[in-house]
């Protein structure tokens, strides 16, 4: 039955994509939105009967089939539901069902509606391969079939350059990930002689020795591919070009679900991953780094859709820094809930700009509230659950992971993440007040135009803007919440977070609250009471707000070092060494033979004189060499 | 004789090689006639090439469908047919591929159709000999057979420098062939040498005690022509050419099939006939296959030709097939001839493809497209499904090929495979940005935006490649089920032998090259009793 679970709308990618528009259109978006459905409901069943397992025995398992036998490997269509796919695959299906219903609306007008269709429920398909596998390379299927989905996706206004390069540049920039982690799976096949995650999960501890190079190298490639998909440090640059693409994909592709992809695999990895100290500390610090720096980006940019984006950056990196100091539950905890409240803050930018026709740029908004009561506090909850206020959903995963930070003994990671606790509740809430707040910087024509938007958009908005309040209460109290009970028995036993004692565990919360809550006021005395303040601050450090606002030159530093450099030697390459040296020496070759034959030629003169006179020079040379020889 | 009890493979020569016949007496003017013809013809070769992959064993490692006949009885040289475990994948290719190709040149070829498609029947036939023959003078046969039809495919259907690259193309091929047909006889005189026997059954010659030096020169002579068929980095460069003037159905028949002569020549002869030099090669023929796959892809980034792009990530693909071949292991050898067949679909369809454009713009130059997506949306999708199998998207069939090939290299030496992973990504980089200027982005000329999308006859043409590509990615099981025992018995021929770096294999050249037997029945024809010229008297 698990197996349904992604085919069913891969079914639809194909039914809307390849006769979908020789149906009425009704029916088209009865059918593309009718397979997340079904696939919510199968996921749902299947959680109800894991319910009922005994919890330390929750696991489905079905197979159709196998796929590659050659040799003595094999693997097969294996698809594995247990708590943790439980989780990712509620997550993906009822995530994926609300987006799709928004972009019923928001696609209305596109010309090219059932592609949308066919693409959103073809990702659909490949995110549920992807958490249902039950084996690495089955898993790969899906991590590349989404990484498809999401080119073709950045891409869909293929006519705009911008939003074609932005495609190209996220498949490549995945692909490098993707190459370690190819090289990592062929790796895991020599190591184990398998893929299969039972067998290399339980073997780990076997086969590999705790803290060796190669229990290092492998997981490192497996992160490698990780930091591609879940845009982190150094290979983050394509998911902020990925806002190209329309919005409801930035909601669910690069927010809620593909985006997670890397979470899901260190996570679902976490033996192997628990064998490699190193690793984890690579990890973890890579997601640190990662959440302050995009979250030090997202405080100076102007279009909505991007800070959302660097947002998305910096809040996996918490969830790399959770899983990299061993608190995988957490950090799944936090997947889960930002994929409500971040799905929800792209989903009412997108209400934003669907009613300002395009517009994006948040200096030319202001007083929205006015007009988009529905958008303007959906936002709002999705903001305060983003900055990670009490006791909307992002406070208690947040502090979830704090603490095991803290409690690992990861001080200067803690600081790290209470600094970008406190930039995050100033970005995003200067994001807030210059586009909701104030008074409105719209011209007239805009004005008269503004309206909230469809049912099947604000539908959406609501339902998740009630996650985004209260999914986090899954997780109390923290470290022992249902959530936490669930995922328990799928994580290494020694990796459950380390607790910290209660009382310091209170303080320590109460600090990073105040330090969000401090940049929520710094935004408000910054943007909102007094603009001038914020443009007299950025005078004030030019250097820092030039870096910030250029994010770093990171992208001119690809350019220069890495694109233009390949295309270089691969021009000298061509045009040098294969035309002239390569070429040049096979044509030269002929050319000789020619220039030999032609020399040749000058002996057959057609002068029979010249042919004695070559006789009797031959005739005598070869008699004196007989006779002198004799 | 075959299960079925006629002779079968025979059957698939001789049926296009009558309708060649048949073709030579019908009027030149009939060419709607002609055209269904031929195509009528290929496609019953490909029909009853169904009858051998339905009646394969998968638990046989030898020959099957097996036929021997007295041929050149003076010299031991017999008429022997037969397929195995290797040879099936690529002969299914060969004849799956050629009624595309023949379908796909009703309309970009205009005169002279009635000689064309006997080319194209003559062709069909040499390919498919070259694949089942196992007498090294039969196969030498078909191999340079076949360079005639392709000869006069380029040289007279092709394009504006049609005749430099035709006899560029030719020239290249048999300059290594005729050091491989002199290694050819001399490991028959070897043979005769020590056992008496004059033959050129490779089954026979397979196992025979060939001394280490001679080996390493006659295996040199085998791979220089295998090599330049492949074509491996640095014998490449006729291809470009070849390819570029080539009509569309001659570089869908060149890199679908003719580049798999090579790399199949190596699993067929050069391997088992000389599995210690094969050994000492294995070294310098990985690098030179590594350097091909990232040099390959270097140089498909930068064209500006379609044709010369897709001829160049030839290049990468068939690197990756030889690192296979040569990793020496059940998988890496297994995923080489899958991804021998993957390429020959996946180039193939992109040559198709490339052809569909270019009947409708004369162009192929990248520079001129762009936003084709908009205008073309059936042939976007195509283009699309191509793409990703060549890029080796995962469910698709060229994942399981190159994946199978980098698990076996990777046990067989992991560098190689690291370095060949970069291929992989490399492949996404020349592959997509040409998407991105082609079918993405503004048209950047008015002719664009009024082209026709495909139609009925070029789907059909499509279509079988496409759902193949899609078959194999998802279920290559039956592919890989029928190679499983042939590849496994040649593996345990080759492997073991131990390996030389390239210091120890020029040494091992100097000191041991010559040995005196060797010497002796190449240079003295008139002893006694080696020469089997003796009994032409």
């Amino acid at each position: 039955m698990i197996w349904l679970i992604p085919i069913i709308p891969l079914a639809g990618s194909l039914i809307v994509g390849l006769i979908g528009r020789r149906m009425p259109r009704t029916l088209a978006t009865v059918i593309a939105c009718g397979t997340p459905s079904l696939s919510l409901l199968l996921s749902v069943m299947a959680f109800v009967r894991l319910l009922q397992m005994p919890a330390e025995g929750r696991l489905l398992r079905s197979s159709i089939g196998s796929w590659i036998a050659s040799g003595d490997f094999s693997v097969s269509f294996g698809f594995l539901f247990d708590p943790l796919s439980a989780i990712m695959a509620l997550v993906v299906c009822g995530v994926g069902l609300l987006i799709h219903i928004y972009s019923i609306g928001y696609m209305a007008e596109d010309r090219d509606y059932h592609r949308f269709f066919a693409l959103l429920n073809l990702f659909l398909a490949e995110m549920l391969v992807l958490v249902l596998a039950d084996n690495y390379l089955l898993l790969f299927v899906g991590w590349e079939g989404v990484g498809l989905c999401s080119y073709l996706l950045i891409g869909f206004w293929f006519e705009r350059p911008a939003a074609a390069s932005a495609g190209t540049k996220a498949f490549l920039v995945n692909r490098i990930g993707d190459g370690a982690m190819v090289v990592g799976l062929i790796w895991m096949i020599l190591l184990f002689g398998s893929v299969d995650f039972q067998t290399v999960l339980t073997d780990a501890p076997t086969v590999l020795v705790y803290g060796s190079v190669t229990a290092s190298l492998l997981t490192l490639l497996l992160f490698i591919g990780a930091t591609g998909k879940s845009a982190q440090l150094p290979l983050y640059v394509w998911l902020p070009d990925a806002m190209e693409g329309p919005t409801p994909v930035s909601a669910l592709i690069h927010a809620a679900t593909m985006v997670t992809a890397g979470i899901y695999l260190v996570a679902r990895s976490a033996p192997l991953f628990q064998l490699a100290p190193v690793s984890l500390e690579i990890v973890a610090w890579v997601g640190g780094l990662t959440a302050l720096y995009a979250a030090s980006i997202a405080l100076v940019q102007t279009d909505i859709k991007r800070i959302i984006a660097y947002s998305t950056i910096s809040q996996l990196g918490y969830m790399f820094l959770g899983l990299g100091v061993g608190a995988y539950a957490a950090g799944i905890f936090h997947l889960m809930t930002h994929a409500f409240f971040k799905a929800l803050l792209f989903l009412s930018a997108g209400s934003v700009i669907h009613a300002l026709a395009g517009e994006q740029d948040i200096r030319k908004m202001g007083g929205l509230r006015q007009f988009l009561r529905v958008t303007a506090g959906s936002f709002l909850v999705g903001a305060l659950a983003n900055a990670g206020i009490a006791p909307f959903a992002g406070f208690w995963s947040k502090d979830e992971i704090l603490a095991a930070v803290y409690a690992s003994g990861h001080g200067p990671l803690w600081v790290i993440g209470a600094l970008t606790a406190a930039g995050t509740g100033l970005y995003m809430f200067r994001l807030y007040f210059l586009a909701f707040e104030g008074k409105s910087r719209l011209d007239a024509h805009m004005l008269s135009h503004l309206h909230e938007a469809p049912w099947s958009m604000r539908l959406p908005l609501v339902l998740l803007a009630l996650g985004s309040a209260t999914v986090g209460f899954v997780g109390v109290p923290p470290g022992s919440g249902l959530l936490q009970r669930f995922l328990g028995p799928v994580f290494p036993a020694s990796a459950h977070e380390a607790t910290a004692e209660p009382t310091s565990e209170v303080v320590l919360a109460v600090a990073v609250l105040a330090m969000a809550v401090g940049g929520i006021v710094m935004a408000y005395r910054y943007y909102l009471l007094d603009p001038q303040r914020s443009e007299a601050l950025a005078a004030r450090y030019p250097a820092l707000y030039r870096t910030f606002f250029h994010k770093y030159w990171v992208d001119e530093l690809y350019e220069t070092a890495v694109v233009r450099p390949t295309v270089t030697s691969a021009r000298t390459l061509s045009e040098l060494f294969d035309a002239r040296i390569v070429d040049g020496s096979v044509n030269g070759i002929a050319a000789l033979a020619a220039r030999a034959g032609s020399l040749l030629r000058r002996l057959q003169t057609g002068q029979v004189p010249t042919y004695i006179l070559s006789i009797l020079v031959g005739a005598v040379v070869l008699l004196g060499y007989l006779a002198f020889s004799g | 004789m075959s299960p079925t009890g006629g002779p079968i493979l025979s059957m698939l020569i001789i049926i296009p090689l009558c309708g060649a016949l048949v073709l030579v007496c019908i009027d030149g003017a009939r060419e709607a006639l002609i055209k269904r013809l031929a195509l009528a013809i290929s496609s019953l070769v490909f029909l009853l090439s169904l009858i051998v992959y339905a009646q394969f064993d998968p638990a046989t490692a030898g020959m099957q469908f097996v036929e021997r006949a007295p041929w050149i009885d003076s010299i031991g040289s017999s008429y022997l047919l037969g397929v195995d475990g290797i040879s099936l994948p690529l002969l299914l290719l060969t004849t799956f591929l050629t009624p595309i190709a023949i379908l796909a040149s009703f309309s970009g070829i205009t005169s002279r159709v009635k000689a064309y498609m006997i080319c194209m029947l003559l062709l069909q036939a040499g390919m498919i000999g070259v694949f089942v023959a196992l007498d090294l003078i039969l196969f030498y046969l078909f191999w340079e057979g076949m360079l005639i039809p392709m000869y006069f495919l380029i040289g007279v259907w092709g394009g504006r420098r049609r005749v430099y690259a035709t006899l560029k193309f030719v020239l290249f091929t048999m300059a290594g062939s005729v050091l491989m047909l002199l290694a050819m006889i001399a490991v028959a005189f070897l043979h005769q040498g020590s056992t008496g026997r004059s033959t050129f059954d490779l089954l026979e010659l397979i196992g025979g005690s060939i001394p280490y030096g001679t080996q390493l020169w006659l295996f040199a002579a085998f791979a220089l022509a295998f090599a330049i068929k492949v074509p491996m980095f640095p014998f490449h460069t006729w291809l470009p050419d070849a390819h570029v003037e080539a009509p569309t159905a001659g570089s869908v028949l060149l890199a679908g099939v003719l580049l798999k002569m090579g790399t199949y020549g190596f699993l067929r002869f050069a391997l088992p006939l000389f599995p210690e030099a094969a050994a000492a090669f294995t070294p310098l023929i990985s690098v030179l296959a590594v350097i091909g796959i990232l040099y390959g892809a270097l140089v498909a980034m930068v064209q500006d030709d379609l044709k010369r792009l897709v001829a160049y990530s030839s290049v990468s693909h068939l690197g990756f097939v030889m690192l296979g071949i040569f990793a020496m292991n059940v998988q890496a050898v297994e995923g080489s001839i899958l991804q021998m067949v993957n390429h020959g679909l996946s180039t193939g369809a992109l040559f198709l493809l490339v052809g569909m454009i270019y009947e409708r713009r004369h162009t192929r130059m990248i520079e001129e497209f762009g936003g084709l997506s908009r205008v073309l949306p059936r042939f976007a999708l195509c283009f699309l499904v191509v793409t990703m199998s060549s890029i080796g998207l995962p469910g698709l069939n060229g994942f399981v090929g190159e994946f199978l090939i980098l698990a076996g290299t990777f046990r067989a030496h992991k560098g190689f495979a690291i370095l060949a992973a970069i291929g992989i990504i490399l492949a996404a980089v020349y592959m997509l940005w040409m998407w991105q200027r082609v079918m993405w982005g503004q048209s950047r000329r008015a002719e664009n935006l009024t082209l026709n999308d495909i139609g009925r006859r070029e789907m059909a043409m499509l279509m079988p490649i496409i759902l193949l590509i899609l078959w194999i990615g998802l279920n290559p099981n039956p592919l890989l089920r029928r190679m499983d025992a042939s590849v496994a018995q040649l593996v345990e021929q080759v492997a073991g032998s131990p390996k030389a770096d390239l210091p120890l294999l020029l040494r091992g050249f100097a000191l041991q090259g010559l040995q005196p037997e060797f010497a002796h029945a190449i240079f003295t024809p008139n002893s006694q009793p080696r020469n089997p010229c003796e009994s032409w008297n």
